[in-house]
């Protein structure tokens, strides 16, 4: 006789609320992948969510643990006082790239620069989503957005900043890695990626950053399934996909 | 009770934060307040405590917004243009409802200003200061002992009714020297708060959640007129006396014919003054509200009955005279004098403006 085994469910640090982002969005995709590694890593009850201000607004909703809602850029200086004051508790940040890396910067970089205990994941899918399309810091040169309808003109808006490379200068992070969730393979990358970064934290190693070069197909104006062409094509040549610093070689083990 | 120390405001503060349990200070430099967190940075290791140099003011008021909303006693200090950053942090604060105390130790303004000591920041520090419906609680000091109590007092209260409070101190304060007696430490338990991030003790509802964001419209006018209600309970209990030593200080107002009126460091000129003008035989008396907000109106109110005229004076061109205007309600005359851009009146000059007030022939 056949005995049944149940090989997916919802991961346990997970909520049953659906998710409000667009049909084909990433963000869902990896909260997914958020969740089963806090499973994982037996570290569910223990997490305390930063949510930012942008699609991901509302992170807390799909999560069971404690959350706070910063404010637009600051949920990496949120998470430091938490971290401090809960150093024992798996604090992580959930930010996009108007957040991060546009009004945030100078908390993202000195996060990292302390060597805060705690993990960014830092969702790059270069264009403002909640706000509905605007030019954000990581727009490719030429891409058409809302405010940049010539499409983005590197001699007036510079280029597209390239996050994961700035904190890798950086003395104190210990791991700071770029992945997608475009293809099953890349996914699995991504997966490793986060868990690596999370076990780090839980094992009071330091500063972890994960960015995930993600897509915005309702405000690119593609189906999911181009954007992740486009992805591929256009974003991953600029934002290369790999691991930028990994002190205590976790990738490789 | 332990012996009086000699210390300056500045540094008793940060030593009276250490008393009340606060554990965790962030901060960013700024003159003129810059003893207290050099004291903060020797003094909080000692007991176990953190001590972060923010990037910013922003960061820095964004810390204490994650160490509150984690359950800690935690404070945060600057001066004007520093506390002007901290007004979008101090908005999700007292929309999160989450407890913390923030010392401006106040310079001459707008802009960079000067170093000198004013009195310009009352309207930001008891109008909310950041966007949207909300109010903190603002204690004015006007000696080294006060700045003790009040700080401690600043604590209980932050933790009480979950809001920021402010500590509204001049220059001239923090840095002043005088004698001042430490009262015994508090002891406080991080997990003492049921609705902190990290709690490990069972709650109801499964999980904490510290957010400012509603999107329904129905949700949100709850929420403020649920802060607005707690705002009237402040008031009421500050009305109603329960709060009586940290709420306002009279001094020779039964008879008095002119009232002045003054917080902080121009309190103290102000008694002088009052003391002067009674040896020329003008009956001056003194209010000084020691809570800023909420304003001790019903003193006000009542003198009015009674007196013939206010003399506001402020280290400002004209800012807790509208407050003062309001409790009077055109009863009586209000009047004002100010000295501003970091100037501090004399008691002479003060004198002059009463004689012409009283004597105006």
């Amino acid at each position: 006789m056949m005995t049944m085994e149940q090989v997916f469910a919802r991961p346990k640090s997970m909520s049953k609320t659906p998710f409000h982002y667009c049909p084909g969005c990433d963000h869902g995709v990896v909260h997914r992948l958020v969740g089963e590694c806090l499973d994982e890593l037996e570290v569910g009850d223990k997490a305390i969510g930063v949510a930012p201000v942008g699609c991901s607004v509302f992170a807390y909703d799909y999560f069971n643990f404690d959350f706070n809602q910063a404010a637009h850029g600051r949920a990496p200086a949120v998470a430091t006082g938490i971290k401090r004051v809960r150093p024992d508790r798996i604090v992580f940040t959930y930010q996009g790239d108007g957040d991060l890396a546009a009004i945030g910067t100078a908390e993202i970089v000195h996060a990292a620069n302390r060597g805060e205990k705690i993990t960014v994941i830092f969702i790059n899918n270069a264009i403002y989503g909640m706000t509905g399309g605007q030019m954000a810091p990581t727009t490719l040169v030429g891409m058409k957005t809302a405010t940049s309808p010539y499409g983005r003109d590197a001699q007036l808006c510079g280029n597209p900043i390239k996050v994961s490379e700035m904190l890798a200068t950086l003395e104190a992070p210990v791991y700071v890695t770029r992945v997608a969730v475009n293809t099953p393979a890349n996914l699995m990358k991504a997966k490793k990626a986060l868990k690596n970064a999370f076990r780090l934290q839980k094992e009071g190693k330091g500063f972890t950053f994960v960015e995930v070069v993600s897509i915005c197909p309702t405000n690119w104006g593609k189906s999911p399934t181009d954007a992740h062409q486009w992805l591929a094509e256009k974003m991953l040549p600029v934002f290369p996909l790999g691991t930028y610093k990994d002190t205590l070689g976790v990738d490789k083990s | 009770m332990a012996d009086k120390v000699l210390m300056k405001g500045n540094e008793v503060i940060g030593e009276a934060a250490v008393l009340a349990g606060c554990r965790y200070y962030f901060g960013y430099p700024i003159t003129p307040q810059s003893e207290l967190p050099a004291y903060l940075a020797r003094r909080l290791p000692e007991v176990e405590g953190v001590f972060l140099q923010a990037e910013s003011e922003v960061a820095a008021i964004n810390m204490v917004y994650g160490a509150a909303s984690a359950g800690a006693r935690v404070m945060t200090s600057s001066s004007s243009p520093g506390v002007s950053l901290k007004q979008e942090g101090l908005s999700y604060i007292a929309g999160a409802e989450m407890p913390c105390v923030v010392v401006n130790v106040v310079r001459g303004g707008p802009g960079l200003g000067n170093i000198s000591p004013a009195q310009s920041d009352y309207w930001q520090a008891t109008r909310g200061g950041g966007h949207g419906d909300y109010r903190t609680l603002v204690l004015a000091p006007n000696s080294v002992q006060e700045m003790a109590d009040m700080t401690i007092a600043a604590f209980e209260l932050a933790d009480r009714f979950r809001n920021p409070v402010l500590l509204l101190v001049d220059g001239i304060l923090g840095q002043m020297m005088e004698p001042v007696q430490l009262p015994a430490p508090t002891t406080y338990d991080i997990n003492q708060k049921p609705w902190a991030l990290g709690n490990p003790n069972p709650r109801k509802g499964g999980r904490n959640l510290c957010s400012t964001i509603f999107l329904d419209v129905e949700q949100l006018e709850e929420h403020n007129w649920h802060l607005y209600q707690k705002y009237q309970v402040v008031t009421d209990e500050f009305a109603k006396g329960a709060y009586k030593h940290l709420a306002v200080e009279t001094h020779a107002v039964d008879d008095a014919e002119i009232v002045l009126v003054g917080y902080g460091i121009i309190s103290r000129i102000l008694k002088t003054v009052v003391e002067k003008a009674r040896k020329r035989g003008i009956k001056a008396g003194l209010v000084r509200p020691k809570t800023l907000w909420p304003f001790p109106s019903q003193v006000l109110a009542d003198l009015a009955a009674k007196t013939k005229q206010f003399l506001v004076v402020e280290m400002s061109c004209g800012q807790m005279v509208e407050d003062v205007k309001l409790a009077v309600d055109g009863k009586k005359p209000v009047f004002f004098f100010g000295r501003t851009g970091g100037t501090v009146p004399s008691d002479f000059e003060i004198l002059n403006e009463v004689d012409k007030l009283v004597r105006p022939d």
